[in-house]
């Protein structure tokens, strides 16, 4: 059901663990659907310098998380705001049809914590 | 590879495939031919029955054969749903039957009839109090499981076949987990109606039983040819049928080594895991269980990546019920039996078989542990 890539990432995923100091924080989805996504973004002079993430979810969510992150990190925040889902399934190599909402949670993730960067920094 | 999914189906056993190899090229007759190779097969057929009737205790005329679990479940239903439809269109069932069973009653509530979906306890009993209370005039069929697949508890069939019986509905039971698991005498159960499948109990694939109760009226499913007297029609599958007969013959007489077998394997490891592992339960009855299931739940971890886990390390297992993964849906019967949904994404069967050894239990322990302390520290639920 799951491709090499996918199965690589959710193995040996990267970007795993949490940002103590983090500039933004976005977690979606919820424990009765199977699916929790949390990011969190170190960003700096709006460059997303670094990324982890924390999941409880499927192999796919896993794996979307792990990718979502790798693609973001180094990229300045225009760039990351338009990563969509589509992105992080190609950039796996495609996904099983029922688990493509796994990579709307990544790409809904990474814009809660933007939006979260926002709103801390309006509030400085 | 370290197999613990035979819930989901079993290997062949050796002796029961040296019985079956002849009837595919040796002796291939059609079994409804009258030339000599025909009865030959005719022959094997007949044996066959023979064993399935000694092995559940009822007469050969009242064994059918049929291509497995799933279509027994489907005629037995709406065998007695099409052929009682006269008296009433009522059918009472339970909430943690197989899809076999949930999804033909509801085809048949499609089709006008009404059914009633019974609830079980925290352990995924269902109590004969409930089924009493829930027959009315226009009751037809009462369909509970013997053992439920998932959680492996067995239902109290005596007793609800005993309700049945006096309330002149008839019973159907779907055995198909129960089978050299648990004895099964369809005469001392009560049942009128019982289904099996071959691949559960060390038998082929493609091959089931439905049992029918001389005197129960059913109406024919699959239509076509003169077989199993004109009930169901299609060539008889000589090998399969074969295979079945030998298979259930073997299980029922090394039922007791067998169970002794898995039971020690399933006790190590449930002891193991709860030594070990924190934040998990086991579902299903603590005693009234079949003998090889162990099912658990782990906290702040999804099913499937403990599956897949697992699976990297060659071990097999299954996540809920096998027929369920692909869909998002969490296990029917687990939320039947009360659990938070949290919790039922996060549960696992592990089914022991013959083959199974203590090295088997004791490094499944090891990678599950280790996949856990692995996914726990990735939750964003877990606290530390």
């Amino acid at each position: 059901m799951y491709n090499e890539k996918v199965l690589e990432n959710f193995r040996n995923p990267q970007n795993v663990g949490e940002i103590p100091d983090a500039d933004g924080v976005g977690t979606v989805g919820n424990a009765s659907c199977g699916d929790i996504m949390q990011i969190f973004l170190k960003i700096e002079n709006g460059i997303v310098v670094d990324a982890k993430f924390k999941t409880f979810g499927c192999g796919a969510a896993v794996a979307t998380s792990s990718m979502a992150t790798q693609m973001i990190i180094g990229k300045p925040i225009e760039e990351v705001e338009k990563v969509t889902n589509r992105a992080v399934v190609e950039a796996l190599e495609g996904l099983p049809p029922q688990k493509i909402h796994c990579s709307v949670l990544a790409e809904e993730a990474i814009k809660k914590a933007l939006e979260d960067y926002r709103s801390k920094k309006a509030a400085e | 590879m370290i197999y613990l999914d035979h819930a989901a189906t079993t290997y062949t056993d050796e002796a029961v495939l040296k019985e079956m190899l002849p009837y595919y090229s040796e002796v291939y007759g059609n079994a409804s031919s009258l030339h000599a190779e025909g009865r030959k097969a005719t022959a094997a057929v007949d044996q066959s029955r023979e064993r399935v009737a000694r092995a559940l205790g009822c007469k050969k005329n009242e064994v059918y054969f049929t291509s497995g679990g799933t279509e027994s479940d489907n005629w037995a239903i709406r065998g007695v749903a099409y052929a009682k439809k006269e008296k009433g269109k009522h059918i009472i069932t339970s909430k943690i039957e197989h899809h076999a069973v949930l999804h033909t009653v509801e085809q048949l509530e499609k089709e006008g009839f009404s059914v009633t979906y019974l609830d079980v306890d925290e352990y995924g009993t269902v109590s004969p109090e409930s089924v009493a209370a829930a027959i009315r005039p226009d009751t037809v069929l009462v369909t509970v499981m013997a053992a439920n697949n998932e959680v492996g508890t067995l239902q109290p069939i005596k007793e609800i076949a005993q309700i049945c019986k006096e309330r002149g509905v008839l019973m159907h039971t779907d055995a198909v987990q129960a089978i050299g698991a648990v004895p099964i005498n369809v005469q001392e159960l009560g049942v009128d109606l019982l289904s099996l499948s071959g691949h559960k109990f060390y038998g082929p694939k493609g091959i089931g039983v439905l049992y029918v109760r001389s005197g129960v009226r059913l109406q024919r499913f699959m239509l076509g040819g003169a077989q199993e007297r004109s009930m169901r029609g299609g060539t008889s599958n000589t090998p399969g049928i074969v295979g079945l007969g030998f298979a259930i013959e073997k299980a029922v007489n090394e039922m007791e080594e067998n169970n002794a077998h898995v039971t020690a394997l399933r006790d190590r490891f449930i002891a193991a895991v709860t030594e070990r592992i924190p934040y998990c339960r086991l579902n299903g009855h603590p005693q009234s269980r079949l003998p090889n299931n162990a099912n658990f739940s782990f906290q702040y971890v999804e099913g499937e990546s403990i599956l897949l886990s697992l699976d990297f390390e060659d071990i097999c297992v299954s996540s809920g019920s096998a027929c369920t993964s692909g869909s998002l849906e969490p296990s029917h019967v687990l939320l039947a039996m009360g659990m938070p949904e949290e919790l039922a994404h996060g549960s696992i069967r592990f089914t022991f078989g013959k083959r199974n050894t203590v090295a088997d239990v004791d490094k499944t322990v090891d990678v599950l542990q280790n996949a856990l302390q692995r996914l726990r520290a990735m939750s964003p639920l877990f606290p530390g």
